[in-house]
């Protein structure tokens, strides 16, 4: 049914409209809950700030840890730095930013080191203790009581390579970056148990973005990783393309998570076809010009018969080019909405929306907080484990020190007591560090949720354009319809007929009918795309809800677990130092 | 003059039992009680002295005097004057932080450190037997206050005694003797036990600094904890029932915790960092000890030398006939008696210092022991309550989760 809608003319959504389309319509409006403007910074929606610290990572990596290729697990992104939701919070309300903000200062918890604890080795390390319930909670993205457990679909992002474009010019073409995108799935739309893989740029993924946000508006999608404006040096570095790679095999694994996603054709294309991708790049006006689809002159200056909106285009929001027309007269409509002119006749249910709507926006900012709250917690969790550790470290080289220059006999057990706090001081420090890599991996789902809040967002957006689409279909009809009444009347005054106005009269009545068939067509979309909405809206309270329960339930079984670990270790160098306890000997 | 030849009696202070026979002689120390006195600038904290004792010297069975910081810097300078080669104990440093100065934990960790402080002197078998000591337990305020103005300024200051210290340290050739001959000790054990202190202190000191970021390091978590469990509790809030309850409980435990790494933080503080800053202070009172048996050296030595010079002078004299014969005896005994002064201080010092660092390995042992001990056991009980509350939670988060 999704693909249905998908008629020849497809119009780039505002979701992911290039930047370039933003600044040539200079509408002139700022900061107001336009949803025409709903994209924000770059005039990339999907993930603005979200992601962005993917792309500062690497830089303040801590040393010690491993190449992230190998060690650090796909899910367990550490959790964004606090200036990023600034991002998120003007995306909603669609104040233009300025676009500089590719670099966003890393997180300092970002230092938190992978240590080889990932979701394989957990059991190993800790012991059969507890190995049963750290590997429930190996796959962030587990959300397993939506997904029945007997199809999956795995998809892994690997290998980046070096690609030249083919061109003829004497330069040579530019240089990009292409990822081995795997998918290992038992889905019978894949045909049944298979391991198949393709080579994917960036750029792809933007397409399969921009095509799965026209096919799928009302839904939840969720957002693509940015487009991240840097210097093509930056782009070849190792460290970028090693986030770019983290951040799309997220982006395809939450696609694949999606029910209905999952079996779109635009990702079943992106996944298997080999070659190019065969997915329209952009519906821009330039392209659809050539293909002589568009009547630009006439649309842009349009009054009479060729004005009218062609039927399907009103499926998909007005954008670009071409649409300025349109454009013009939904902003004028949108105004005089806000002017309280004349009602818009679907008042009523958008009460209970906007009440969901702000509902979401509440949620949307606990979430942040509780992230930005769960970061701190991390930090404090790392730091302490360090001091500790520190302190371990010092006492070893007083322990080794006393007993070097060891004269009295009181020296030695005053080194042996040392060395039992440090080693204990030492494993404890190894512990926090080992606990606090697993509560990244738990507290990660505040952050994926962060995501999916943005999705909401953009279902909303769909919503709301699609209405507008409709109340400006609404409002031309009476000033058509009493134009043709004052030609007409006009035109009875003149014995024999005018003429030129009759062909008038004619042009309007057609284009009256053809505004009307596009009004029905418009309310038809309207409420599916409603209806996507709530039934979205449903399955992503139901899953969040069961997600951050199992968020909860991780968290605390890690520490319980640590927690335990560390009593024991402090226990024993209690019981080595028994000799010293004071308040048994008081007397 | 102090007496050097009384032996030290066995008493019993305040550190020890305090219940025992009245037979027994004890000495029984307690500084309690901190009140803030004057205002602004000039403000001070005054502190209660308890002294209970059953020693003759002393005037009756208990007493009970106000002393204030100067008072104790008193007493520690009297006793480094006169007890040259014992390591005094040391005091708390003076607070520079104004605003710190008058804080419940400050004063509190103070007034620890100054009952410590007179408690050792008290056990110390020479020092207990100090006048000073006597003076500092009973005298009133207006005596106290009357000594303490007097002797400021007449004894070193710790600059000074780092002056000395440098001075034996950069091994300056004598002046006096003319010679180049570093004036130092050189026997390998004592270089050893030099090499030693040193070392300590700096190993000791970076052990400290990493027991106090720890401290930090507890308030921190107990900080973030705090944060989190408000910010969970919002976030159920948001989602209604049933996350709704199960996050409002995980928020009060995280906020719980937090309660409880506060209070770990503060016993971390007092029970292993102080005792830590405690062993640094004592290790520079034992390096003003070796500046002083540095500078009983040069005397001693600089003083047999010119002893030598004076008897080789006198015997010149004696052999011309010479009519300052008389004087240059005179002169010859009065230094040879200065000198063997000067050699008895020295070897009263080695003496001192031999049974001082037997003592303070083994007392160290002992306190470091107790701190690790409380240290350990605070840990332990901080674990197992935050293993606790977060247990409690699980019936209620599978209840939840299987809905």
């Amino acid at each position: 049914m999704m693909g249905s809608e998908n008629a020849d003319g497809f119009e780039e959504t505002n979701l992911n409209a290039p930047r370039e389309d933003m600044e040539n319509l200079d509408l002139g409006v700022d900061g107001d809950d336009d949803p025409l403007k709903k994209t924000d910074v770059n005039g990339d929606t999907s993930n603005s700030g979200y992601r962005s610290t993917m792309s500062t990572l690497s830089t303040v990596r801590d040393p010690l840890s491993p190449p992230p290729t190998v060690m650090i697990p796909a899910d367990s992104d550490p959790l964004l730095a606090p200036s990023s939701y600034e991002d998120f919070r003007s995306s909603f309300s669609s104040k233009p930013i300025s676009s500089d903000n590719s670099y966003i200062e890393p997180p300092s918890y970002a230092d938190v080191i992978f240590s080889p604890f990932d979701e394989n080795s957990d059991s190993e390390i800790n012991g059969a203790d507890d190995s049963s319930l750290h590997s429930q909670f190996s796959d962030s993205l587990s959300r397993s009581p939506s997904s029945s457990s007997s199809d999956y679909i795995k998809i892994t992002v690997s290998n980046p390579q070096k690609e030249q474009e083919t061109s003829n010019s004497i330069v040579g073409g530019n240089t990009y970056i292409t990822y081995q995108i795997t998918t290992r799935t038992n889905l019978p739309d894949f045909g049944g148990p298979s391991e198949f893989s393709v080579r994917r740029r960036f750029r792809d993924v933007v397409t399969l973005a921009d095509r799965l946000a026209e096919s799928y508006r009302g839904f939840c999608i969720p957002p693509r990783p940015d487009k991240s404006v840097v210097e093509s040096q930056v782009m070849q570095k190792q460290e970028f393309v090693e986030q770019r790679r983290v951040a799309l095999e997220k982006y395809l694994r939450r696609l694949s998570a999606h029910p209905v996603i999952r079996n779109s054709d635009e990702l079943k294309v992106f996944l298997q076809v080999q070659g190019k991708l065969p997915l329209p790049m952009s519906t821009d006006v330039a392209s659809r010009m050539l293909d002589g689809a568009v009547k630009l002159p006439k649309q842009l200056f349009g009054e009479g018969g060729a004005s009218a909106v062609p039927v399907h285009e009103v499926v998909q929001p007005a954008r670009g080019g071409r649409d300025l027309l349109r454009l013009f007269k939904e902003l004028r409509q949108s105004v005089s909405n806000d002017w309280g002119g004349s009602k818009p006749p679907v008042v009523e249910e958008d009460k209970e929306f906007l009440e969901k709507k702000e509902k979401m926006h509440d949620l949307e900012q606990q979430i942040i907080n509780a992230s930005q709250q769960a970061e701190s917690l991390v930090k404090a969790q790392q730091d302490m484990g360090e001091t500790m550790g520190e302190l371990g470290l010092a006492f070893i080289k007083l322990t080794k020190f006393e007993n070097e220059e060891a004269a009295y006999n009181s020296q030695r057990t005053r080194a042996n007591d040392m060395k039992n706090l440090a080693t204990a001081a030492v494993k404890a420090s190894r512990f926090y560090r080992e606990l606090n890599s697993q509560t990244v991996k738990h507290l990660d789902t505040l952050h994926e949720y962060l995501g999916m809040m943005m999705a909401v967002q953009g279902a909303f957006a769909d919503r709301s354009s699609a209405l507008l689409t409709v109340q400006t279909l609404l409002s031309e009809l009476p000033s058509l319809q009493t134009r043709v009444e004052k030609l007409e009347a006009a035109s009875s005054k003149v014995f024999g007929g005018d003429k030129s106005r009759i062909r008038k009269i004619e042009e309007l009545k057609e284009t009256i009918k053809v505004t009307e068939d596009a009004k029905n067509v418009a309310i038809r979309e309207y409420e599916r795309i409603k209806e996507n909405n709530r039934s979205e809206v449903e399955r992503l309270d139901r899953e969040r809800r069961a997600d951050f329960m199992n968020m909860m339930k991780g968290f605390v079984v890690n520490q319980v677990g640590y927690a335990e670990k560390m009593g024991n270790v402090w226990a024993k160098v209690a019981e080595e130092t028994s000799q010293y306890d004071r308040e048994k000997q008081s007397s | 003059m102090e007496s050097t030849t009384e032996q030290p009696r066995n008493i019993s202070g305040s550190m020890q039992s305090p219940r025992s026979p009245s037979s027994q002689p004890y000495l029984s120390v307690s500084v309690t009680d901190p009140v803030k006195l004057g205002n602004g600038v000039q403000a001070y904290i005054s502190y209660r002295v308890i002294t209970k004792t059953n020693l003759p010297e002393y005037q009756g069975p208990e007493k009970i005097v106000i002393r204030r910081y100067s008072d104790f810097v008193w007493l520690r300078d009297r006793l480094f004057e006169k007890y040259k080669g014992i390591f005094i104990p040391p005091l708390p440093e003076k607070s520079a932080v104004e605003k710190f100065r008058f804080s419940a934990e400050f004063i509190e960790m103070r007034r620890a450190a100054l009952d410590i402080f007179v408690n050792r002197i008290a056990l110390h078998p020479e020092l207990q037997q100090s006048e000073d000591l006597r003076t500092f337990l009973q005298a009133d305020e207006e005596t106290m206050d009357r000594f303490r103005f007097q002797e400021t300024g007449i004894f070193k200051k710790p600059a000074d005694l780092m002056q000395m210290f440098r001075d034996v340290q950069s091994k300056v050739s004598d002046a006096v003797l003319g010679k180049e001959k570093p004036v130092e000790e050189t026997t390998a054990d004592y270089e050893k036990l030099k090499h030693y202190i040193f070392e300590l202190e700096n190993h000791l000191a970076e052990a400290q600094k990493h027991a106090y970021r720890l401290v930090k390091r507890h308030r921190e978590l107990g900080q973030s904890l705090l944060d989190f469990g408000k910010a969970i509790k919002l976030l159920g809030a948001c989602e209604g029932e049933p996350t709704g309850k199960a996050f409002s409980d995980l928020g009060t435990k995280s906020e719980l915790l937090s309660i409880k790494l506060q209070k770990e933080a503060q016993q971390v503080l007092m029970n292993f960092e102080e005792p830590l800053k405690d062993y640094v202070r004592y290790v520079q009172s034992i390096k003003a000890t070796i500046a002083e048996r540095g500078t009983a050296f040069k005397q001693h030595c600089e003083l047999a030398e010119t002893t030598k010079l004076k008897e080789i002078n006198l015997d010149k004299l004696m052999l011309t006939r010479s009519d300052k014969v008389g004087e240059a005896e005179i002169e010859y005994r009065e230094i040879k008696a200065e000198s063997e002064e000067a050699t008895r201080r020295f070897e009263r010092i080695v003496k001192r210092m031999e049974e001082e660092i037997v003592r303070f390995q083994e007392q160290k042992t002992e306190e470091m022991g107790v701190a690790f001990h409380q240290f350990a056991k605070g840990q332990a009980r901080l674990a197992n309550s935050v293993a606790d509350a977060w247990r409690s939670l699980l019936p209620k988060l599978e209840a939840s989760a299987a809905v």
